[in-house]
């Protein structure tokens, strides 16, 4: 090949494995990362974020405050229509409450028309220094909201047990934390989420699990998908991240590199090296 | 009329309705929710008067993951 021409592409015989959409709760979204909508400097930084991300879904508190900042602004309004709201019921310490506030949320999704209504995010916590979840009220909170007819998507702590029982309970996803709410140390337990992601998995590959919470960066969403999570939800890494918008985008990258990874099977680990080049007719005559 | 809203007790003229409730509050037209004594307060049953010791919350969507 003469060095003035454009040397050809081969045809490329071999295509990356396609991924399916991320299905939950009757929804189907090419993004697999749901956004929280707190902790913003601005509205306008939150929705440039969710725009960097490509986020299709974001989750939302129920409060009695007013929905309203400083200049009197909705956040509604910073939210594109086209975005599936998901209600949470943050800052709930027991199963009543969190009943309560789910139904609320669900009465206001209803007058906005918006798809989210049949939904919640569930998170009951336990302790306001950890904010851990409460496993106890948590399940039951579950089987009060899965009776009254909501898709319960569950927040919970990483042990493989709960995570069970909450599945069991009729869950319709289940969202262990990597770590605490907001504190940025990434996946604590990774043996933990490895044994509810096989034990939840078993018999039921479809079934959605999240990884909620504690994710601080970007290698922390990829290594998630990479266990082959279904999801990420986060808020705070994104939120408070010195630039929002360009955490998110690299939040998004990080959440299609651990994807793809995980479609395309990892190599085993291995103690030992295990040479990429033949090891027979090498030039010496060194024997081992 | 004594209430306790989101809380906090407040008087309240008689006869006041849920939706005279929401509007005194400047929330008219927005998505809110509301609760008396625990229970859900559906939009289409806004024309309920209010009790003098009802428990009455008023919830709207906020920032929060």
């Amino acid at each position: 090949m003469s060095i003035d021409q454009p040397p050809q592409i081969e045809k490329v015989e071999s295509q990356p494995v396609q991924d399916s959409l991320f299905c939950i709760g009757g929804f189907e979204f090419r993004s697999r990362m749901i956004l929280g909508t707190g902790r913003y400097d601005s509205f306008e930084a939150m929705r440039d974020s969710f725009a960097h991300a490509e986020a299709e879904c974001v989750t939302i508190a129920v409060r009695r405050d007013k929905q309203h900042d400083s200049d009197s602004r909705n956040i509604l309004d910073f939210i594109s229509p086209e975005l599936v709201l998901l209600p949470n019921t943050a800052g709930c310490y027991d199963a009543e409450t969190a009943v309560r506030c789910a139904r609320m949320g669900r009465e206001i999704l209803r007058q906005l028309e918006n798809p989210g209504e049949r939904w919640v995010k569930l998170e009951v916590l336990g302790d306001s220094r950890t904010l851990l979840p409460d496993p106890i009220e948590t399940l039951k909170a579950t089987e009060l909201l899965v009776k009254d007819g909501f898709d319960v998507l569950c927040y919970t702590s990483d042990d493989p047990i709960v995570a069970r029982r909450l599945k069991d309970a009729g869950a319709t996803s289940v969202m262990p934390a990597g770590s605490p709410i907001g504190s940025g140390l990434g996946i604590a337990n990774e043996n933990n989420l490895r044994l509810i992601l096989e034990d939840l998995k078993r018999g039921d590959p479809e079934f959605p699990v999240i990884v909620d919470a504690g994710l601080g960066t970007a290698s922390d969403a990829a290594q998630a998908m990479e266990l082959g999570f279904d999801a990420v939800l986060l808020n705070t890494a994104v939120a408070r991240a010195a630039c929002p918008s360009t955490m998110a985008e690299a939040m998004k990258l990080g959440v299609l590199a651990g994807r793809r990874a995980f479609l395309a099977g990892r190599i085993p680990k291995s103690r030992f090296g295990s040479a990429s080049s033949p090891d027979v007719g090498v030039i010496s005559s060194r024997s081992t | 009329m004594n209430i306790t809203l989101n809380g906090n007790p407040a008087t309240m003229e008689n006869d006041l309705t849920v939706s005279g409730l929401v509007s005194k509050m400047g929330f008219k037209g927005r998505a809110i929710a509301v609760e008396i004594n625990g229970e859900l307060v559906p939009r289409e049953q806004f024309d309920r008067l209010l009790a003098d010791g009802d428990q009455v919350e008023v919830v709207t969507l906020v920032g929060g993951g």
